[in-house]
């Protein structure tokens, strides 16, 4: 019985692993790359230096929008995490995705900074995957499940998960694959679990949407305002109003949140006598997500709802939600995500490499196809990755549209490594775009200090944080690119031995 | 030698629709008996129908990875596949009798 067990939850697990592996390496490499999104928005945007006070920023970017956009149906100001910028977000019609950004802080009048969506670009990638909606949320929520299930069943093959640990076989052979795959699985096992279920749960609304549909029927706007009483909802008058002075609102909300910074300013039709605008909390100082939000009444300014959440199941989902982003996460923790989301990323890639170490020498189209598409993802994926910040330093800053073709470059980049991994044998694809990636992040600093004059020896200097740790990270994706590189072309040498033999079994 | 082939044959048509049968009960069986846990739990649990609904949802994710895996470890396809319709129709026939919240 238990044999059966083991053998048929092992097919589970390799089969699973491979369907859905390469989506889950995209989603687990960008989404690790998010955990600093705030930092990645700040350096994709060199001219904004996030000075003074968030609260000033809030007020410098409502006065530009009022000015600019009052006809927008709503403007969304998202305070950023770590830095005093305020990132907004705006309709507009002729915007090739219908909104646009602009980037403020306590200095800025007008937004100078270039336009990007910086680190929010990982971020959204991650669970939407640049997929028309509901689609990319459904995908990615089906590839994590599949990757609980992967877990899960990973573990019930690991009797000896403990001994497993601490084996480490020679590189290169199958053993060896299978000891790293394990590895990177173990040592970071709880992570894997907790950021997989966190990351399903905050979609359920797309997802599992029955327990509602239960309670509430087609009754949406009923289970909306239950689910979220925090925020208010009107439909505008059709009467142009006057937004009323934000700053009094913001003090205000400040009080209420009792020391609280503010995280999130949402300004629902501001043209309009119905206008509201909404106040949440920064999910910087406490685990849950969105926790605490006031709203106030556009044109008179006068406070008409406050909401601290305490009820136990929703304060549950949203401390797992809380979980997932990380935005409560101090430096030491946000980097051991980090390392983690790495080492998922390392779980993934090494157990698709497995698959075929298991399988060869074979030469069957599915062996052929997986050789490939590894390289194409693995490597291309990171590639496309730099290609996005490379874009960012070389697309004209002035460009309304550089923000769209920043992402286009990143599609076209990693399309074109898909590409060349199909047309080479694969341990040459791994090789050469190994040597790409590692050019790409081990020249990104130079160039970047050449075109923004903020670099590592100022950065240094200066104690210039952002910029001294975002070249540290590339000069070290550099090195690990130049290893992997080294890692296939040293096992290249027989590579055409089994070509030479020939015949298909 | 024919004869063993086709028998073979015959066993290997029968392990890919058993196969088929077990992921078929893990992927849609699994959705399908999260699905019913949620409608179940939102109705039966002790507490407001907004905070039902919410802790409904969170337990009932657990039922589709704990359905895979048991699709795949239990004896036969079709003991996990009639395992999983079952528990799925008496969840989904005890919610429709608890009837919507007042």
């Amino acid at each position: 019985m238990t044999r059966s067990l083991r053998q048929s939850t092992v097919g589970l697990h390799t089969w699973s692993g491979l369907v859905i592996g390469w989506l889950l390496f995209a989603m687990t490499l960008t989404g690790t790359a998010a955990v600093f999104s705030s930092e990645i928005s700040a350096w994709m945007q060199p001219e904004i230096a996030g000075r003074g006070e968030p609260r000033q920023a809030i007020e410098k970017a409502v006065a530009w929008l009022r000015q600019t956009q009052p006809q927008a149906r709503g403007w969304f100001l998202a305070s950023d995490e770590r830095t005093a910028t305020v990132h907004a977000l705006y309709e507009d019609r002729t915007a090739p995705r219908g909104y646009r950004t602009a980037s403020f802080d306590a200095t800025t009048d007008t937004p100078v900074a270039r336009a990007t969506m910086g680190g929010q670009f990982f971020y959204r990638f991650h669970f939407e995957l640049m997929l028309p909606n509901p689609w990319g949320r459904i995908l990615a929520s089906a590839a994590a499940m599949v990757m609980l299930i992967a877990i899960i069943s990973g573990i019930i093959i690991h009797k000896r998960i403990f001994a497993d640990f601490f084996t480490l076989r020679p590189a290169g052979s199958q053993r060896g694959w299978l000891d790293a795959h394990n590895v990177f699985g173990v040592l970071a096992l709880p992570f894997h679990l907790m950021i997989t279920f966190t990351g399903i749960v905050p979609l359920f609304k797309t997802t599992l949407p029955w327990g509602i549909v239960a309670n509430y029927g087609a009754n949406n706007a009923t289970a909306l305002a239950e689910f979220y009483p925090s925020l208010a909802r009107r439909a505008p008058t059709g009467t142009p109003g006057v937004l009323a002075d934000i700053g009094p609102m913001l003090v205000e909300a400040e009080r209420y949140f009792g020391g609280g910074r503010i995280g999130r300013v949402n300004i629902a039709h501001p043209g309009d006598a119905g206008s509201f605008v909404t106040i949440m909390r920064n999910d910087g100082d406490q685990l849950a997500y969105m926790a605490q939000a006031v709203s106030f009444d556009g044109t008179t300014g006068k406070l008409i709802g406050a909401h601290t959440e305490d009820r136990p199941a929703r304060k549950t989902f949203d401390v797992l939600y809380g979980l997932h982003i990380a935005r409560f996460a101090p430096e030491v923790s946000r980097w051991l995500y980090f390392v983690c989301g790495l080492a998922l990323a390392g779980v993934i890639a090494t157990g698709l490499n497995l698959w075929l170490k298991a399988r060869e020498p074979n030469k069957g189209f599915g062996h052929w196809l997986v050789a490939r598409t590894n390289a194409g993802t693995v490597v291309g994926l990171p590639i496309a990755m730099l290609g996005f910040l490379w874009a960012n330093r070389l697309l004209p800053a002035a460009d309304a549209e550089r923000s769209a073709a920043e992402i286009s470059i990143f599609f076209w980049l990693w399309a074109a490594c898909f590409l060349y991994a199909l047309l080479r044998a694969p341990r040459r694809a791994w090789g050469e775009l190994a040597i790409v990636a590692a050019l790409a992040a081990g020249l990104l600093p130079f160039v970047s200090f050449a075109l923004t004059g903020r670099g590592l020896w100022q950065a240094a200097m200066k104690g210039d944080w952002l910029f001294l740790g975002f070249d540290l990270v590339l000069f070290a994706l550099a090195a690990l690119g130049a290893v992997i590189a080294h890692k296939a072309f040293a096992a290249g040498g027989p590579v055409r031995l089994p070509r030479k033999q020939g015949a298909p079994a | 030698m024919h004869g063993r082939g086709r028998r073979q044959n015959g066993g290997r048509w029968r392990r890919i629709v058993a196969l088929g049968a077990r992921i078929a009960a893990a992927s849609i069986g699994g959705y399908g008996l999260a699905a019913a846990s949620a409608v179940f739990l939102a109705r039966a649990l002790p507490m407001s129908r907004v905070e039902a609904a919410t802790a409904a949802t969170l337990i009932a994710f657990l039922a589709m990875p704990a359905a895979a895996v048991w699709a795949f470890a239990t004896s036969t396809a079709w003991r996990a596949l009639g395992g999983i319709v079952l528990m799925t129709l008496l969840l989904g026939a005890t919610a429709w009798l608890l009837g919507p919240r007042p």
